[in-house]
């Protein structure tokens, strides 16, 4: 019983950390274009082939 | 330079694109202030479809002077510019055109998005939040649930509770709102819709469960109603992401109204204003390729224009000083100055919007399946569960045992699998239609769909692709056509146009000087002083049109030299691709077609010939058209209307269900539930496969639901539902009717549509003909 009483906040904390951390996402517009992110991660902005 | 995936943006959208950039007065008159001088435009740039896309244009943009820097979005197809909005209307007005001619040398042509309501869905937002909001509190109550079921003492479980209740409430709140507004503006009208089941058996198992967590209790369902509430709103964002993408589909496409003008002063001063300052009696200068934006008179200027939007026939009409024309007609050869005649409110356009609003009762009685099933479920599950509270009344007497055994019934049978069955069946057809090319306003227009029993095609711009084609190139000389198609490139014509598609870029051809004479043809001159005409016979020939064979079906245009006759080209309108295998596949459907045209009888009654069609109708106004879908509906039927035109519009609102080609004017695909991109006719009985497949997707769920039901509610009603099997039940069920859905994704393929390049089957219909434009 006594373990219970850090546990249970230590759990809905972490849930709501999750739950905040979407919110905040979605706020923030990470959500506006899914298909873009996953070109930009590509870019290093560097043209150039890599040097050996 | 556009970098990939070349073809999979529609034919359409890259024909409109051709003739249309954005203005750098419109594009001003779109933009918004951001502060600090600076303002943002944003544009739609089709061609936009990978990472290299986006690296290029967000480099290369910035380089134009006056742009401070450029976002894009894939997603949505969109660049935002923001560049330096100062005041200096030069520099401004430089700066935008810039950025039009370096999107266009980029190879990103872009044009302005359509309606005012560009931002952010907030339904959208709500429901998510909404969802996020339940998901959490479903997954730490279901949580402690499991840590109760699994056999906790007596006092942990009353701590379990006391917290599953002080989640579960602020969930409720939040996350329920959506249901209870909706059931409770249902029982306000005095009908019941899915929603008075969902609110009514969560808000009584929430305050049963608080009732047994304060005396004690052993059972609670704090779980069992948070877990419904995640479960159907993950149904209702499902549907609501489906009629977004397609709506966020539709408006992309190109506009056909402009958002201004050029207004020309009495004192010669020239100035751009915006659509709703123009006022009738103002003078407009209208340009070769501009669209009209109000009703006016031609003051002065002889053009050719095209009045497709208006009677859906694709040859144009010479206008002169004194020509009436309508809004949304196109501009083609020559400048023009027109007299204002009616404000933008009260236009020609605006006509047919108040006449599709007047016709528009073909759907006003449809009810979605799923309110047609809760009208009957609701009332049945309400008295299922009243009935057992009364009986276990009588049998027991315990109010609380007889309360929580009612209680397990409403949960049990809440409509949770019911929820689910319609929109992820819907959103798993949508999406198979959308990889064809097809795009679904709502559910309830795949619903409609499915009952269709009779397709009405409008003939130009629908069965036929609305532009003509040469079709006598086999006996034209070869030289003659290299000349006149190499001429032809520097008109907008749509004959020269179709001519100058014939163009070869390598040819050796001399450097021609090439003039325009609007509605009659063009000249070029040659070096050494040919002198070239291509255009009507009595302007090429100088008047005499001698030797000359006619045809009395197609357009033509003579190609002579210094006066003589070189060459005649005839025209006429094609098929759209897969139009007869369309109607062969309607046939096997056990659906009739005919044709309801504006054009005159020998033209569609060859077409109709030709498709193999009985009935046609041929030369009816728009309110005909409406009449006799009206008319049809009247005698029982359920009409589906296929068309393209402003003309199509009313019957489109008139129809039970209707559709267009994404080369449709904007109101005709405002007006339609379901927008095909791809040229192939063949969309029509692909949509209708598919949306009977739906249909009966959705009925094998109910009937899922129902056997489900059928064997969890004696047990319920007997009191042997613990929470723990209140639970299961539920999830299963939703489980399955998901599983049984996805079998509509198992076939999943791009449907193999008649593809242009292969040798097309269907000879040149005589149709084009309409007695104006380039014919003699």
């Amino acid at each position: 019983m006594s373990n219970l009483v850090f546990l249970i906040p230590i759990a809905l904390f972490l849930g709501a950390l999750g739950l905040g951390a979407f919110l905040w996402s979605m706020k923030s517009g990470q959500y506006d274009d899914l298909d873009g992110a996953a070109w930009r991660v590509l870019d290093d902005g560097d043209d150039k082939p890599k040097p050996d | 330079m556009s970098c990939c995936a070349a073809g999979t943006e529609s034919a359409a959208e890259l024909e409109a694109l051709k003739s249309q950039a954005p203005s750098p007065e419109e594009m001003w008159l779109s933009s918004r202030a951001l502060g600090d001088g600076l303002r943002q435009v944003d544009l739609i740039v089709p061609g936009v479809h990978c990472g290299a896309c986006i690296a290029l244009l967000e480099k290369e943009l910035p380089k134009t002077p006056g742009i401070d820097h450029a976002r894009v979005n894939l997603s949505t197809r969109r660049v935002s510019v923001v560049f330096d909005g100062s005041d200096d209307a030069g520099r401004r007005e430089a700066t935008l055109t810039a950025l039009g001619e370096k999107l266009n040398s980029l190879g990103y042509p872009a044009h302005l998005p359509g309606g005012a309501d560009e931002s952010a869905d907030p339904v959208m937002r709500e429901l998510l939040k909404a969802l996020a909001v339940a998901g959490f509190a479903s997954m730490n109550v279901m949580l402690l649930s499991v840590s109760v079921w699994s056999g906790a003492e007596a006092a942990t479980r009353d701590l379990f509770h006391w917290i599953s209740a002080l989640i579960a409430a602020p969930a409720l709140v939040y996350s329920g709102r959506i249901f209870f507004t909706s059931a409770w503006g249902a029982l306000r009208h005095g009908r019941a819709n899915m929603d008075v089941p969902i609110s009514l058996g969560v808000i009584l198992a929430y305050g049963i469960s608080l009732h047994e967590t304060i005396t004690h209790g052993e059972h609670a369902y704090f779980d069992a109603s948070v877990t419904l509430l995640f479960f159907l709103l993950a149904g209702r964002t499902l549907d609501h992401m489906m009629r977004e993408k397609a709506r966020s589909a539709v408006r992309n496409l190109v506009r056909l109204s402009p958002r201004g003008a050029m207004v020309i002063r009495d004192d010669g001063s020239r100035e751009y204003l915006s659509l709703d300052e123009i006022e009738p009696g103002m003078r407009l200068a209208i340009a070769p390729g501009d669209r009209l934006p109000v009703d006016g008179r031609i003051v002065s200027g002889r053009s050719d224009m095209d009045f497709a939007v208006v009677n859906g026939e694709s040859a144009p009409q010479l206008v002169e000083a004194g020509s009436l024309a309508p809004a949304g007609t196109l501009n083609l050869t020559g400048p023009l100055v027109l007299e204002a005649t009616r404000s933008a409110q009260n236009s020609f356009l605006a006509e047919m919007v108040s006449m599709m609003e007047a016709a528009e009762s073909g759907r006003a009685g449809y009810r979605r399946i799923a309110d047609r099933a809760s009208a009957i479920y609701a009332p049945a599950v309400h008295l299922l569960a009243l009935g057992t509270f009364i009986g276990w009344m009588v049998v027991s007497g315990d109010w609380r045992t007889a309360m929580l055994t009612a209680v397990a019934v409403l949960i049990i049978t809440c409509p949770c699998a019911l929820g689910l069955a319609v929109p992820v069946v819907q959103v798993i057809a949508a999406g198979r239609l959308f990889e064809n090319g097809i795009m679904v306003k709502d559910g309830s227009a795949m619903e409609r769909m499915a009952q269709a029993d009779h397709v009405i095609f409008d003939k130009t711009g629908t069965l036929t692709q609305g532009k003509p084609q040469l079709i006598n190139s086999a006996t034209v000389t070869a030289d003659h056509l290299a000349i006149a198609a190499r001429i032809a490139r520097a008109s907008r014509h749509p004959l020269s146009r179709a001519l100058a598609n014939l163009d070869q870029p390598g040819r050796d051809l001399p450097d021609f000087e090439i003039t325009e004479v609007p509605g009659d043809g063009v000249e070029a001159v040659s070096p050494d002083g040919t002198v070239y005409r291509l255009g009507r016979a009595a302007f090429a020939l100088e008047g005499r049109a001698d030797g000359i064979e006619r045809a009395a079906d197609a357009s033509q245009v003579i190609l002579s030299r210094n006066g003589q006759f070189l060459d005649i080209f005839l025209f006429s309108d094609q098929l759209r691709r897969g139009a007869a295998q369309a109607v062969a596949r309607l046939a096997e459907l056990g659906v009739d077609a005919e044709i309801l045209s504006g054009d005159r009888e020998t033209p569609v009654k060859a077409l109709a010939a030709e498709l193999g069609l009985a009935e046609y109708v041929a030369g009816v106004r728009p309110r005909g058209k409406v009449e006799r879908v009206q008319a049809l509906a009247a005698a029982g039927g359920k009409p589906l209307m296929v068309g393209d035109g402003l003309n199509d519009a009313p019957a489109l609102s008139a129809a039970y269900v209707s559709m267009a080609p994404a080369s449709a004017a904007d109101v005709g695909r405002m007006a339609s539930d379901f927008v095909f991109l791809h040229d192939s006719l063949e969309a029509v009985p692909l949509a209708i496969a598919v949306s009977r497949k739906a249909g009966s997707l959705i009925r094998q769920n109910f009937a899922l639901a129902v056997i489900y039901n059928c064997v969890a509610v004696p047990a319920a009603v007997l009191g042997h539902a613990t929470p723990l099997i209140a639970a299961l039940a539920m999830s299963s069920s939703s489980i399955l009717v998901v599983l049984n859905s996805l079998r509509l994704r198992r076939k999943t393929k791009v449907e193999n549509f008649a593809r242009s390049s292969a040798p097309d089957p269907v000879s040149p219909v005589a149709v084009a003909g309409t007695g104006v434009g380039a014919s003699a």
